[in-house]
């Protein structure tokens, strides 16, 4: 746990020392809530909820999560600093829990940053609070797990950007699966290819969330994808050494 | 003092032990099969060429790649079955000196003590003992960033002793300094070696018979070469020659007699004149040090001869470097 909470300061440290955090929460913070207001037409729809600004956080995501998190392990394997954390008496496991938790403090910042939007539906009207709640939920869940498929990419490559592409394809893939386009085209000629779509699309949950159904399934799938993204960095870790 | 003296026991505490020790990437063999012992007070010289397997050595004793088979000890305890407890005793200084260019260098030695489990005050007098050992004081508030590539390659090193460890694995810790910061360190390698088991590789042979107690010299995986530097040396191919110049009536004509001492071998590059003979000569054996010189020096005088030079080849680290590691390259 005390590594855990070293290895997490000095990654806070490092993403709040430099500005790509800064600019990432802004960008993520604006695009939200613009999009929201442009193209969710927030005003016109007259209507005290946030599930258009919550449907629109998987499509930012797709892009923001590989943002936050390929400097991870490309950064450490770039300037060699991999050598010297895991020559420390510390468990690989460790260094990638405390990198993962300071990339959500990121995450959780850029939420924070939204809360303009939730004073505005209040406001305008009397929404559904547990709603709200679910639809933030939701969101940092699947925000989470970008960044986790990020640190799993990022462990294998050098290349921040290599990452970047990489990972930003495979969550643009993970959103799209449970698109309704997307379902609406394969139900027809293979429904469980559609079932297994939603069940693993970040869109799919996250539109449930936004609203208000947490189901038991998105948790768990939610959490599981995470941990196995994390306990593969540490896969790729191991056999990159070997 | 007197404490440490009446207990050698202390002084020869087997501090790294590696037993056959291999490694393979894909087909290739790194390191094949390689044991070796480094005591408390001993600084190990680890000697090769380009790709010897000197790094990847380094980097299994630290924990940091899985050996393919063998077994590494540090202080007693297996680095394969506890990482953590071997890992804590250990101090490494990688090769390229890798840091975290974001961190100042305090900030940076800090978070290295706390990896290392100090706190508090403890964590403090670490990090300002590494500072001022490591002569980091004019830069400690500095980011590592813009720090020279002495002051990097120093803020590396002080992270590997931030923890006063018993053992100090240094990878090439004089790589890009200029002499006098090669100096410095040299310095504090001889000093720190009094009490700890250090092995640091190097490309500079001269820096080996500075400040080792031992050079191991390894190629293509393999301990080719182990002793102290002047043991090595001596088993140069030149060590013990003696070179000549005689001169005096009938000099011309004495490379006969000189073969035909006791303790001489061949002559080689023998440069005759009208009274004059050089050359060298080499000893029939490499043990029977300074007695090819008593021999030369007593047939000129018995014949009243001059003699004008007389060198006798201590052997040079690098003539040894070179024969032991060139046969099976190109």
């Amino acid at each position: 746990m005390r590594h855990i909470s070293i290895i997490f300061k000095r990654e806070l440290a490092a993403y709040f020392n430099n500005p790509l955090a800064y600019v990432l929460i802004i960008i993520f913070s604006v695009l939200s809530m613009g999009l929201t207001f442009v193209i969710g037409k927030f005003l016109d729809l007259n209507d005290a909820s946030l599930t258009n600004f919550f449907l629109f956080h998987p499509w930012i995501y797709m892009i923001f999560g590989p943002a936050i998190g390929m400097r991870l392990w490309s950064e450490e394997h770039r300037m060699g600093t991999t050598e010297l954390l895991l020559t420390m008496p510390i468990s690989p496991w460790e260094a990638i829990v405390g990198k993962f938790l300071a990339a959500c403090v990121v995450l959780a910042a850029a939420l924070l940053s939204t809360i303009p939007i939730v004073v505005t539906v209040y406001i305008l009207g009397s929404p559904d609070g547990q709603m709200i709640f679910s639809g933030y939920l939701g969101s940092f869940l699947i925000g989470a797990a970008t960044i986790a498929i990020t640190c799993a990419i990022s462990a294998l490559t050098r290349s921040q950007i290599s990452c970047l592409l990489i990972s930003v394809f495979i969550c643009f893939l993970l959103v799209l699966a449970g698109f309704p386009s997307v379902a609406d085209f394969l139900r027809p000629t293979a429904p469980w290819l559609a079932d297994l779509g939603n069940a693993i699309s970040l869109w799919w949950h996250q539109s449930e969330m936004a609203r208000g159904l947490v189901r038991l399934q998105s948790l768990a799938y939610l959490t599981t994808l995470i941990a196995f993204c994390l306990y593969l960095t540490s896969v790729i870790i191991r056999s990159k050494r070997a | 003092m007197t404490n440490r003296q009446s207990r050698p026991s202390f002084q020869l505490a087997r501090m790294i032990e590696i037993h056959h020790l291999s490694k393979h990437f894909g087909p290739k063999v790194a390191v094949d099969n390689l044991s070796l012992t480094v005591q408390k007070g001993q600084v190990l010289g680890f000697l090769g060429p380009n790709g010897a397997g000197k790094s990847t050595t380094m980097r299994m004793i630290t924990g940091y790649l899985p050996p393919s088979a063998g077994s590494i000890t540090i202080g007693g305890v297996d680095m394969l079955d506890n990482p953590n407890t071997a890992k804590a005793k250990i101090g490494y200084l990688p090769e390229s000196a890798p840091l975290y260019a974001d961190m100042t260098v305090a900030g940076f030695l800090s978070f290295a003590a706390e990896l290392r489990g100090l706190s508090g005050a403890a964590k403090k007098a670490a990090v300002e003992k590494a500072i001022t050992t490591c002569f980091l004081e004019k830069v400690r508030s500095q980011s590592i960033d813009t720090l020279s590539k002495g002051y990097r390659h120093r803020t590396c090193l002080a992270q590997a002793i931030i923890h006063d460890p018993e053992v100090l694995i240094l990878d090439e810790p004089t790589d890009g300094l200029d002499p006098n910061q090669k100096d410095v360190v040299r310095n504090l390698i001889k000093e720190m070696g009094k009490t700890k088991a250090i092995i640091f590789s190097t490309h500079i042979l001269e820096e080996v018979e500075a400040c080792c107690t031992r050079a191991v010299i390894i190629d293509q995986g393999k301990v080719v070469a182990d002793g102290t530097p002047d043991e090595l040396k001596r088993r140069a191919l030149r060590a013990g020659s003696v070179h000549v110049k005689i001169t005096g009536p009938g000099a011309a004509s004495l490379a006969g007699d000189l073969a035909r001492l006791g303790h001489a071998g061949r002559i080689e590059d023998p440069v005759t004149a009208d009274d004059s003979f050089q050359g060298t000569v080499y000893p029939k054996a490499k043990t029977a040090t300074g007695a090819l010189t008593t021999e030369i020096y007593d047939l000129c005088r018995n014949r009243n001869l001059t003699l004008s030079e007389l060198h006798e080849e201590p052997g040079r680290l690098d003539d040894m470097f070179r024969e032991l590691t060139s046969q099976n390259q190109v």
